[in-house]
């Protein structure tokens, strides 16, 4: 059987891949998605420690769960304008590339 | 036997979400993000967590994956051309997930319970109507408020996408 | 209409009307006129119609500062109401009736000024102020009316803004008026401190005489710095100065804001604190000898004055100083306020023939280059002699029985202060003869003297209305309708024929001295000069305000800006100019510092 240790390696496997690919791609979609990632990584631990502590009464946490749903809601909101954002910022500088991005430097 | 099927889905997770980040396509890091999700749904129902199941394979793998590769497809991005790696990328990049990694590891292993197994809950449980109740019970006035942000969030994306009249 | 309504209406058309002149009367000069004079008619009709019903019971009240708990040991509790009583009734009438003529006459006098519609919104928010200052039932809101009434002085006064005399007049009038409002301010916060409470009804009925019994100085205290309100807006010594200047504002504002109403706001007040300050006997012979010095004083200033509005101004002065004192040597209010009452008829009526002979003038102000103007403007003539009458007291005019009335009391209370009123009544004789006899008698002095012309029927109309009010104001009916007022007991026989005499003397010498006179045929520099205050003020502010105020610039330049602004202000450029090198502007090394810190705060918060 697995334990919560083994949902939690995985939640922070995920999370650290998703940094990972933030830290590293240079493409602001792939950025995007690693982003997601992390998101993903945090739901999967929250819903593991919602089975792993259930209530008195026997049932899992679903308050966890509808965390869960929120970040869920959120993200596809996130999702849409962040992607909005990055359409616009390619018909302005014809790039994806974060490098070629740097205005707001000194 | 679960704890197989565990296995087999967080491997699956875990190497598509390498995928996403080794890829050189866009396209395939999209198509493996799609199924890094999948093995997240389905280790969510490991977790009997069915309805959060759902929803993951019907928002982020269906609607949200869409998008990508629409805005992918709308940009027409091509595989990106090598550009010379940065070592100090790199080296900061592993400085970080080196301290991420070892950060985790040290919260879980002094986590009190981490090595319990799945405690028993009661059998054959309606989960969405438990995640209903929960939600228009306890959580109305968030629920309400989070409508009210994908509103406010589909208003802004028209706007910003609208081109400039002029 | 009933009595609870009626204050708030007649408070606040003024208001209303002042408010559209502001925004809609820029293009039509009739709107802002007709808008003016409508809410001081309206306001003067309900006047009337409220002075003639009883009192009412009960007055709509708001609750609006509310403060206080047990546990600061205080309570303030301060609403938004109105008091109609005998005296505010009384005001009510005399102010909306004087403004409403006031306001009619302004048409002719400003027809040809700049800034019609400027004037009017002014006029109208002082009249709201000046009807706030008398309806007012505690002392808070009677002091943000008293600065409303300031700050719409200042605005009429400066209505020639371009002028710099017009300007510096404003000005002076609003700092000098500070300086008497601070005293007022301290005045109420003493009494709120002192008795806790600051509503009228509750101070003067008794109950907050009665609780400054265990210390009588703290009433005192407290008597003498409301006091210094009245110093100021009623111009008394030493703060009148800014009462002549004023001066420079246009006629009918000099008419109703600076001889009729609002210097009377001083007086008013008083009479308003009445009971409190019958209980304290120290604080009325400080305002009996204020009142009686700045009587006597303004009345000799006025002699040697050349400029018709200013010889008006400190005949002004020295009559708001008999009121003064008759506040402090009365039995009551009421010989005071029927004064107050006579002479803004006929103070008001003479400013506004001066301000008609001002304009048949072309806005000629020196005495010396008018006269023989009785065959060109017999109206004004007639009737500025009427009003002339009624402030030297002559017998059968309002002024004679209003005046000899605060005199009698003056003189068997404050003997020494009683005959010092007795001269400036001749000496007032004196310079009232002098402005009538060189203005309209005589021979022409100059070549607008030749060419001046009667001013129009919109004119001389409020003159002739204010004309009947000044003759008969002061008859027995008259003073029986308004007041309660009584004769002193024991008054010298001899005071009477003295102040008759006196009359005789002021009049006829200076008929005489002055009826062919081609210039001023007595020159005495000291009152010319207004007793040299104004040049001790203009001293006293140049060399220690004007010292004082180098030090502090000095301290301001080298140690407020130097210490407390420049150097921090470059301790934080510089070190934002350091921390700019971070900001390199790529995404990525952004998230690698956000991870480095959350990997930091981690190992921080959790493992320590």
């Amino acid at each position: 059987m697995p334990t919560l240790a083994h949902y939690l390696y995985v939640s922070g496997a995920l999370f650290s891949i998703g940094l990972l690919g933030v830290l590293l791609r240079r493409n602001i979609l792939i950025i995007f998605m690693g982003l997601e990632l992390m998101l993903n990584a945090a739901n999967l631990s929250l819903v593991a420690f919602s089975r792993f502590h259930p209530g008195l009464d026997g049932l899992p946490g679903y308050n966890a769960q509808v965390l869960v749903f929120f970040i869920i809601t959120v993200a596809a909101a996130e999702v849409a304008v962040g992607l909005a954002i990055i359409v616009a910022l390619f018909r302005a500088k014809q790039t994806v590339h974060v490098e070629d991005l740097d205005t707001l430097k000194f | 036997m679960s704890l197989a099927l565990f296995w087999i889905f967080a491997i699956l997770t875990l190497l598509f979400a390498v995928g996403v980040v080794v890829f050189r396509s866009p396209v395939s890091s999209a198509m493996s993000l799609v199924m890094s999700f999948v093995g997240l749904a389905a280790l969510f129902v490991t977790l009997d967590a069915f309805f959060i199941a759902v929803v993951q394979v019907l928002v982020y793998a269906g609607a949200v994956m869409v998008l990508f590769l629409f805005i992918i497809m709308l940009l027409d991005l091509r595989t990106e051309e090598r550009r010379p790696v940065k070592l100090a990328a790199w080296a900061g990049g592993g400085i970080v997930l080196a301290g991420f990694l070892v950060a985790i590891a040290r919260v879980i292993s002094s986590l009190p319970g981490a090595t319990n197994t799945k405690p028993e809950i009661l059998p054959g449980l309606n989960d969405v109507a438990q995640v209903g109740v929960a939600l228009f019970r306890n959580f109305n006035l968030p629920f309400q408020i989070i409508g009210v942000l994908l509103l406010v969030a589909t208003i802004g994306v028209v706007v910003l996408s609208r081109r400039e009249l002029k | 209409m009933n009595t609870l309504i009626a204050p708030w209406i007649i408070l606040f058309t003024p208001l209303a009307a002042a408010a559209v002149i502001l925004f809609v009367g820029r293009h039509s000069k009739p709107l802002s006129a007709g808008l003016a004079i409508g809410s001081a008619a309206v306001g003067c009709l309900l006047s009337w119609w409220l002075f003639l019903q009883p009192d009412p019971e009960e007055v709509l009240r708001f609750p609006w500062i509310a403060i206080g708990d047990s546990w600061l040991q205080m309570n303030l509790s301060i609403p938004i109401g109105v008091t109609v009583d005998h005296l505010s009734k009384l005001m009510l009438v005399v102010v909306t009736t004087i403004a409403t003529l006031v306001f009619t006459y302004s048409i002719g006098y400003m027809k040809t000024e700049e800034g019609y519609w400027r004037y009017f919104a002014g006029l109208s928010l002082f009249l709201f102020s000046m009807l706030g200052i008398v309806l007012a039932d505690n002392f808070v809101m009677m002091f943000i009316f008293w600065e409303l009434v300031g700050l719409s002085s200042y605005i009429l006064i400066g209505h020639y803004f371009r002028k710099d005399s017009a300007a510096d007049a404003c000005k002076q009038a609003f700092i000098v008026n500070r300086v008497g409002d601070f005293g007022f301010l301290l005045g109420i916060l003493f009494l709120w401190a002192a008795t806790g409470t600051l509503m009228f009804g509750d101070l003067t009925s008794g109950k907050g005489i009665a609780l400054f019994a265990a210390n009588p100085i703290y009433l005192t205290v407290a008597c003498l710095l409301i006091f210094c309100g009245t110093v100021g807006k009623s111009a008394q010594m030493p703060l009148h100065v800014w009462l002549p200047n004023s001066m420079e504002g246009p006629t009918p504002v000099s008419s109703l804001l600076h001889a009729a109403t609002m210097v009377a706001a001083g007086v008013y007040l008083l009479a308003r604190i009445f009971p409190i300050l019958e209980a304290a006997p120290h604080a009325l012979d400080v305002i009996a000898w204020i009142g009686g010095i700045t009587c006597f004083a303004a009345a000799l200033m006025a002699t040697q004055q050349n400029d018709i509005k200013r010889i008006l101004a400190y005949s002004t002065i020295s009559q708001l100083g008999y009121m003064v004192l008759g506040m402090a040597s009365a039995s009551s209010a009421d010989v005071s306020m029927f004064h107050l009452f006579t002479h803004a008829f006929f103070k008001c009526l003479l400013f506004l023939c001066a301000g008609s002979v001002i304009v048949g003038m072309h806005h000629e102000q020196d005495i010396w280059k008018m006269g023989a103007l009785k065959n060109k403007m017999p109206v004004t003539f007639l009737i500025m002699c009427i009003g002339g009458l009624a402030l030297s007291g002559c017998p059968f005019f309002s002024g004679y029985y209003s005046k000899d009335l605060i005199i009698a009391w003056a003189v068997v209370k404050y003997p020494l202060l009683g005959w010092l009123s007795v001269a400036t009544a001749g000496l007032t004789a004196f310079y009232t003869v002098r402005l009538l006899t060189v203005v309209f008698l005589g021979k022409p002095r100059g070549d607008q003297a030749k060419h001046a012309v009667e001013s129009p029927l919109v004119m001389l109309v409020p003159l002739a209305c204010l004309a009947l009010p000044s003759f008969i104001a002061g008859y027995p009916f008259i003073e029986k309708l308004f007041f309660h007022v009584e004769e002193p007991t024991a008054v010298p026989h001899l005071l009477h024929p003295v102040l008759l005499f006196l009359f005789a003397v002021g009049v006829v010498s200076a008929f005489l001295l002055y009826r062919n006179a081609e210039k001023d045929p007595i020159f005495i520099p000291l009152f010319a000069n207004r007793l040299y205050i104004d040049n001790l003020y203009d001293w006293l502010v140049k060399n220690i305000q004007g010292r004082g105020a180098a030090v502090l610039s000095w301290a301001d330049r080298w140690i407020v800006d130097l210490f407390i602004v420049q150097i921090p202000s470059k301790i934080v450029w510089g070190s934002g100019f350091v921390l700019r090198f971070f900001q390199i502007g790529n995404i990525q090394a952004y998230a690698f510092f956000f991870g480095l810190g959350v990997i930091g705060l981690v190992h921080f918060l959790i493992f320590r």
